[in-house]
């Protein structure tokens, strides 16, 4: 059995590693900045090592959840604020997810930030952003949750505004920051319902394995009503939105690619955006409890994933391709919560970690290459790199969920959740299933665009060229950078049937995954699984065969298109929306001032009188302060009279 | 008396017998910074001594047995404990700021340690006494040398400090004995609890307050006597005058472990003398009128100074204001079960005013030992000048106001909801507003230090014994506003401790 103490490292080793940077390496050892990352690998590396530990531990405990309440931060009236490790199968699960895709990242960063000047810097922040990622998977505490998932929001901003010194990086950095910032703060108000509610809710309402077991208990049997359930899971889940980027929260995540590639590979692909579904899972219970909460999650997760699919369509960014990509699959699992399927939403959350960290890396190569991110002024890139190339298209088929790879596994099983589900899913189901569709069409377009045809000049031909890269060197990229591609097209390929097969395969037993979680495991359903294969496969080769053979029909078919493909391309004028006409001329032109002029006039003006009000009482008083001792026993014996007279008149 | 008694009360005469040894050293040493040294490395005997008869307490299980000393005069609880852990080591890091402060004396520099040392010894024993007439003696032995080491500098505003201390506190120390004197002659006894036997049963008849006028005119006097000591208004208008006059360690000496010493009376004789019912709400509210009047003086005054010693003599005031709300929220106004929160917040607070108080004190006495200036323009540039001072006198005001994560915003959330809790909700949101007011002053000496500028490019560093003092007590303010379990234990379980007496 892992103890305590282990599990608490975890989260220590990679703080420990951004601390050691920040304040010794980074002042000091300014020339040795290698050290970062050598430093970063290794906590790292030791925190995933034992991650893999935590993960045997559970399974070999018979995927109990392990408890331990290690401090108590707090009591204020009768609550008591733990600090504590929840260490259930979710939760080992995820500590896997997160060291080990985080430990290929820095492999690969170490490759792709040398010789940028903020490189120790880079890695005291990916140090603490794994260190905060940890920490908000094994909180025990809501409160505790809370905190970290602050935490992964800052680091979030900084490394979206790594690179500070370019606007766009610096507004793309802002931009995160306040729209997660509406979802965090539903979530901060749930949190203070619970604490408001402390009296109704048997146990310790900030308690996590409580407010999943006790209280849906509860309300299951009528002594609490059920609208704890629904206000409280509302609120948990405005703040899975703002960070999964679920519509309309979505408007961020495309921004946040101005940030360094390896970034959003792990952060805005592989496990902070997908926080937000495991905050979901983690309270699933509770959610489960409150059939409008279940509804909602359904029908925004739904939406959002063809919503952003569509948008996927017409960028010209590798990088934006992907993150719609990734809100589109992040849709996917908030569906799959929202119609109960709690073990195929967990399963995607895990192959997609993986298949999409490679797809980013991927185009972190790319650009690598070509000093761009504008598909555009790529193209015929597969010659000249083609691990990058293979282990790419390895990861599209899987996002395309082709049979056998890893992405089919976990989304057949969403869908065919949704197609026998009850309840809203079945209406619902129809818009991840077109999703699905479109999914195929962005896919098959990125990889034409970047890897086939002739190579269109890269940074060079481009208008505005990304700093990095440093223009176009047309080579494969260098091996400590191709060999994360390789590990994680590995775990594309045996990921899927490997941990959740449909029969048993000897040591791994049926539906391994499923069982580990609690759930029940789902037959293959073999007409769907068969046709949706069939009707991928073949759309994929007839989108490849458009794209690569016929691109001179689909520029005409979008220009036919074009007011479809304006809207697409604007946005849905969501950001015009949100930026324009709701932040400027609302807030800034309406409320901004409104509140500036109550500011001025009333609030310094009370200030400004309590001010001289209060300098001249002071002044007043201090008169009395003569120096003369005599005066200073004459108030004592006044005081004392005074302190009768209390008595003899009151 | 016993070889055992002696045992009980060693940390106060080891105290003292390193005074006396420290005197005697100094006719064959000629070396002072020696003496210095051990002043400071003598104070872990009584260190030791206290601890030891702390866990002495727990191993005879959970209830602490009360041990009367002396013919019962003292008596040796957890609650004297904890006040004497707080004088250790309040007088601990007085001597490690007053090392580079006491080389400017001419003459007397160890006479200086051995006089912190018995004033420090009289108010342990104050902590430690149950009944009157020690009491009395035990306030004289703590004040007497404070005002000799008031008038220390030998200028003239450090002997006027030392005269008005000496004078003023002889006026209050009559007062205290007149009142004890009615206490008396009422009651048959000079021990505190045989006092409370005697007054169970009076109840509030007859138009006569506390049951006769003797016992209120006894009651109202003795609060008069130690509000001298805890500076509380209206019997606070020695202090400002003394705080700026006096040697800088002396002034933090007075306003940290001389005001602890005298809540820690405040507390034991009316909990313990005047704990019944009846009683206990007219005291308490007396209290809270000392309390609002402490806090509004103290910190309206403030807003209006110019040297920084005066404005944290002002500051001081405010704080025995806070303080003495934590006095009045009395264990009968509140709901049944919520019991002792005013005392445990009263000793909480002591302790994390201590560590904030020190730490400001610290870093003014490293400024002004090289500027040679107590005003708060001279001050101007520090966060250039000294980053670190600086930082640690701005966090320790930032804690003074109140504000997380310190210790000074802890003290204040419990020390508030024990006021809360005993229905004193009013006085409560007077605390609030008061500590509003204070961030005017406070924040005006850190707008000083980082927003104006430099009145010279020097740097300015403190010697390193300052500098312990100075982190030390800076890590204390943040250790005990992030983790304030460890201490509020220590205060709960004092507390405790007060009612079993």
């Amino acid at each position: 059995m892992i103890s305590e103490l282990w599990v608490w490292l975890i989260l220590l080793l990679p703080l420990g590693s951004f601390a050691l940077i920040g304040l010794i390496i980074r002042p000091f050892l300014a020339r040795h900045s290698k050290l970062a990352g050598q430093v970063t690998v290794g906590a790292i590396g030791a925190s995933f090592l034992l991650s893999l530990w935590a993960l045997g531990s559970t399974i070999a405990d018979g995927a109990r959840a392990e408890t331990w309440s290690s401090y108590k931060w707090l009591s204020v009236g009768n609550l008591e604020i733990d600090v504590g490790i929840l260490l259930d199968p979710l939760t080992a699960l995820m500590l896997v997810v997160v060291t080990g895709v985080s430990l290929l990242v820095q492999i690969y960063s170490t490759g792709y930030m040398k010789g940028d000047p903020g490189y120790a810097r880079y890695f005291a922040f990916m140090s603490l952003f794994t260190g905060s990622m940890a920490g908000l998977v094994i909180a025990s505490n809501i409160v505790q949750l809370y905190i970290f998932w602050e935490l992964v929001g800052l680091c979030s901003f900084l490394l979206i505004g790594f690179w500070y010194e370019r606007p766009a990086a610096a507004a793309a950095a802002k931009k995160a920051f306040i729209i997660t910032r509406l979802g965090d703060f539903g979530f901060l108000l749930a949190i203070l319902y619970l604490f408001l509610n402390a009296d109704s809710i048997p146990g310790n309402p900030l308690d996590i394995s409580n407010l999943t077991n006790q209280l849906p208990l509860a309300i299951g049997a009528g002594t609490v009503a059920a609208s704890v359930a629904t206000w409280a899971g509302l609120g948990i889940f405005a703040g899975a939105v703002g960070k999964s980027g679920q519509f309309p929260l979505h408007t961020w995540l495309p921004d946040a690619m101005e940030g360094p590639t390896p970034v959003s590979a792990l952060i805005h692909a592989a496990t902070m955006v997908a926080a937000g579904v495991f905050l979901v899972a983690r309270f699933f219970d509770l959610f489960a409890s409150s059939e409008v909460v279940m509804s909602t999650v359904a029908a925004v997760g739904g939406f959002t994933a063809l919503f952003a699919a569509t948008m996927g369509l017409v960028n010209n960014d590798i990088k934006r391709v992907l993150a719609y990509s990734t809100v589109s699959q992040l849709g996917y699992m908030m569906f799959a919560l929202g119609i109960g399927a709690y073990g195929p939403a967990v399963f995607h959350l895990f192959t997609h970690a993986f298949f999409k960290a490679l797809l980013f890396l991927g185009a972190g190569s790319v650009s690598h290459a070509s000093g761009t991110f504008d598909m555009r002024y790529m193209g015929g890139l597969r010659k000249v790199m083609p691990w990058t190339y293979h282990t790419f298209l390895l990861g599209a088929l899987s996002l395309c969920g082709i049979f056998p790879l890893a992405g089919f596994w976990s989304k057949d099983e969403i869908l065919a959740h949704g197609l026998s589900s009850a309840s809203i899913g079945q209406v619902v189901v129809w818009l991840p299933i077109v999703a699905a569709a479109l999914t195929i069409l962005y896919t098959v377009r990125a990889i034409s665009m970047t890897f086939e045809g002739e190579f269109r000049g890269g940074a060079d031909a481009a208008e505005d060229a990304q700093p990095h890269g440093g223009g176009v060197h047309l080579a494969e990229s260098p091996p400590v950078m191709v060999a994360p591609l390789v590990i994680l097209a590995a775990a594309t390929i045996l990921g899927g049937w490997l941990i959740n097969p449909t029969t048993g395969l000897g040591v791994i037993e049926k539906h391994w995954l499923a069982h580990f979680l609690n759930t029940k495991g789902a037959d293959v359903n073999l007409p769907l699984a068969v046709i949706s294969t069939v009707l991928s496969a073949a759309l994929f080769l007839a989108a490849h065969h458009l794209f690569t053979k016929r691109a001179a029909t689909a520029r005409r078919l979008s220009e036919r298109l074009s007011p479809a493909h304006m809207l697409l391309s604007r946005k849905y004028y969501l950001d015009h929306l949100y930026e324009d006409v709701v932040t400027v001329r609302g807030f800034y032109g309406g409320a901004a001032r409104l509140l500036d002029w109550a500011d001025k006039a009333v609030v310094d003006g009370v200030v400004r009188m309590i001010d001289r009000f209060g300098r001249n009482i002071g002044r007043a008083i201090a008169l009395l302060q003569t120096g003369q001792l005599q005066g200073y026993g004459v108030a004592i014996s006044v005081g004392v009279l005074a302190m009768v007279g209390i008595y003899l008149f009151f | 008396m016993t070889l055992g008694d002696l045992y009980l009360i060693s940390p106060e005469l080891s105290l003292a017998s390193l005074a006396l040894l420290l005197l005697l050293l100094d006719l064959v040493v000629s070396r002072k910074g020696f003496l210095a040294a051990l002043a400071v490395v003598g104070l872990v005997v009584p260190l030791v001594l206290s601890v030891a008869l702390w866990l002495g307490l727990d191993s005879t299980g959970p209830e602490p047995v009360n041990t009367g000393v002396l013919a019962n005069t003292l008596l040796v609880d957890k609650f004297s404990l904890f006040f004497k852990f707080l004088v250790i080591g309040t007088v601990a890091v007085i001597f490690l700021m007053s090392g580079e402060y006491a080389r400017k004396f001419q003459r007397f520099q160890t006479e200086y340690y051995a006089l912190v040392l018995l004033s420090a010894t009289g108010m342990m024993l104050l902590a430690s006494t149950i009944e009157m007439i020690s009491i009395y003696i035990s306030l004289e032995l703590s004040a007497l040398p404070l005002a000799a080491l008031a008038a220390f500098r030998r200028d003239s505003r450090s002997s006027e400090s030392g005269m008005k201390l000496l004078v003023l506190s002889g006026v209050s120390s009559a007062l205290l004995l007149y009142g004890m004197v009615l206490v008396y002659g009422f009651t048959g006894s000079t021990m505190l609890s045989d006092v409370a036997v005697k007054l169970d049963g009076v109840v509030f008849s007859g138009g006569q307050p506390f049951g006769s006028y003797a016992l209120l005119l006894g009651i109202v006097l003795m609060v008069a006597g130690f509000g001298f000591k805890i500076t509380a208004a209206p019997f606070q208008m020695w202090a400002p005058d003394v705080y700026e006059g006096a040697p800088t360690p002396v002034t933090a000496f007075l306003s940290v472990a001389s005001k602890a010493a005298g809540f820690a009376v405040v507390l034991r004789v009316f909990y313990v003398a005047f704990p019944a019912e009846a009683l206990s709400l007219q005291w308490a509210t007396v209290f809270a009128a000392l309390a609002v009047l402490s806090m509004t003086v103290g910190n309206l005054v403030a807003i209006v100074q110019t040297n920084i010693k005066r404005m944290l003599a002002y500051s001081t005031i405010a704080h025995a204001g806070y303080l003495l709300i934590g006095v009045a929220a009395v264990a009968a106004r509140a709901p049944a079960g919520s019991g002792d929160a005013g005392p445990s917040g009263v000793l909480f607070y002591l302790g994390g005013f201590a560590v904030m108080n020190l730490a400001a004190f610290s870093a003014v006495i490293a400024i002004s030992n090289r500027t040679g200036s107590d005003l708060i323009e001279s001050l101007a540039g520090m966060g250039r000048r000294a980053p670190v001072l600086a930082g640690v006198l701005a966090f320790a005001l930032v804690s003074l106001t109140g504000v997380p994560p310190t210790v000074g915003f802890m003290a204040k959330v419990y020390i508030f909801g024990a006021a809360v809790n005993a229905g004193l909700a009013w006085l409560a949101i007077v605390g609030v507003v008061n500590s509003v007011v204070s961030a005017y002053y406070y924040l005006r000496v850190v707008k000083a230090m980082y927003m104006s500028p430099a009145l010279s490019d020097e740097p300015l560093a403190p010697e390193p014994p300052l500098r312990i003092a100075l982190l030390g007590t800076a890590a204390a303010v943040l250790l005990f506003g992030i983790y304030p379990k460890w201490l509020l234990d220590l205060a709960l379980t004092a507390a405790q401790a007060l009612h079993l007496s």
